[in-house]
């Protein structure tokens, strides 16, 4: 293992900054597509409800994978030539924001409707009581649920291995194929991605204890 | 475009796909039932608190469960081979989704357990059963219907995660997909269609069961003392 670091400590640090960035610009899309939805399934508008709901059972039902071959393969087929790296971050973007957008809607329906129609009957529009009163107290209970998307999101972003992203994962194939121990370079692509996901993990777990 | 579209829903292609799509559905069923029971065991030996044992395992399991699948995978396909036991890729991804799966189990198995107040296991030792008769015959039955939709949500994933072992050359749905469309590009939207119909429909139908068995434990007013929907599911 030491070997492989000493030798390929670049690569792997390289593929280790792009894992980081495209986690970090997916879970900042996949949070606000993600909110968005979620508010939108609890507006008393009906269609907009249906269009909701619609959006995230589509992307929870269907693999990642397929979301993102459809992005790496389809769409520079015949719309727009874009990097593995964008079809992946785009993939994950989606098939996140619909796990968000259950996560945030749970946290909006545990708040007390009586705080809605409170806000309601003291003037506020339902935008205005959404912003200042309900997602506010929402976002406090939802942040332990949140966090575990997150690391989902970090783990789920090994898929850019597959679209040629050059992430973490991509890099342990090359160096795998190139060192001829894959052993070794697997145990470090795996020792980075805990890095990132283990003590996330734990603090969520302190969050959820400390809420309770 | 629409000439395409016939085409590529031509009879052998569809045979073939549905061929993959026996693959996946065979790999899911072995995954399901083999982390079924390792979860179950896992998340029993968790709760009960063995001195070491449950330590090391509770840190092997949160090692597991933050590791991507496809990493899992890529062990159990280039790395038993390394102890002398050399896996097909269908059997690779069946240890691989186990291995996984076991861990994620464990942790709801757990949490499932621990939802049950206190009381029962007091009362249950106080009327004269022993430790393991009130496990056994009290705290797991109420436990598994609290569980339930977090263990159906898990298996959703478990499905749509069998997509991965593509990688290990997995003759599965996502592969013959890829083969089909890599032998004629026309065909590359058709495929995805089906790709995206035929995941869609499995667990889709698997998230409706999830739901209903959450609103039948709502009715029946589950005692839960803390919510367990959240964990692991992705």
């Amino acid at each position: 293992m030491i070997e492989i670091f000493q030798n390929y400590g670049d690569a792997l640090l390289r593929g280790f900054g792009e894992t980081i960035l495209c986690s970090i610009i997916a879970l900042i899309f996949a949070l606000i597509i993600g909110s968005g939805f979620a508010i939108l399934e609890s507006t008393p508008i009906r269609w907009l409800r249906i269009i909701a709901r619609a959006y995230i059972e589509l992307f929870r039902n269907i693999p990642l994978l397929v979301i993102t071959m459809f992005f790496y393969v389809v769409i520079p087929m015949y719309v727009l030539d874009i990097s593995g790296f964008v079809a992946g971050t785009i993939g994950l973007i989606l098939y996140s924001s619909a796990f968000i957008a259950e996560t945030v809607r749970a946290g909006i329906q545990s708040v007390d409707t009586g705080q809605m129609e409170g806000a309601r009957a003291n003037g506020l529009t339902f935008w205005q009581a959404m912003r200042y009163i309900i997602l506010p107290q929402a976002f406090r209970y939802v942040l332990p649920p949140l966090g575990n998307q997150f690391i989902n999101l970090v783990k789920n972003s090994s898929v850019l291995a597959f679209v040629a992203g050059f992430d973490l994962m991509y890099q342990g194939n090359v160096i795998a194929s190139d060192s001829l121990q894959s052993m070794s370079t697997y145990m470090c692509v795996g020792v980075l991605y805990l890095i990132i996901t283990l003590p996330l993990s734990y603090y969520m777990r302190y969050l959820e204890h400390r809420l309770s | 475009m629409w000439d395409n579209l016939v085409n590529a829903y031509s009879f052998i292609n569809i045979r073939f796909l549905m061929e993959g799509a026996w693959v996946t559905v065979q790999v899911s069923v072995i995954s399901i039932v083999l982390s079924s029971i390792f979860g179950m065991i896992l998340g029993i030996v968790r709760y009960v608190r063995v001195k070491i044992l449950s330590a090391v395992l509770g840190f092997v399991i949160d090692i597991i469960r933050n590791l991507p699948l496809i990493l899992i995978m890529f062990f159990t396909y280039f790395g038993l081979p390394n102890i002398g036991f050399k896996p097909v890729p269908f059997w690779a991804a069946i240890i691989a989704l186990t291995i996984f799966e076991s861990a994620m189990i464990a942790e709801i198995v757990r949490a499932g357990i621990e939802s049950i107040p206190d009381g029962q296991m007091e009362g249950a030792r106080s009327n004269g059963l022993t430790f393991w008769q009130t496990l056994r015959y009290i705290i797991v039955p109420q436990a598994i219907q609290n569980m339930i939709p977090a263990l159906v949500s898990q298996f959703i994933s478990l499905v749509k995660d069998t997509s991965l072992a593509t990688i290990i050359v997995l003759p599965d749905l996502m592969n013959h997909a890829q083969i089909i469309y890599g032998q004629n590009t026309n065909y590359t939207i058709p495929m995805f269609i089906a790709l995206a119909v035929m995941y869609f429909v499995v667990c889709y139908a698997l998230s409706l069961l999830s739901n209903y068995f959450e609103r039948r434990l709502q009715r029946n007013g589950a005692v839960v003392e803390e919510d367990i929907s959240e964990v692991g599911t992705n």
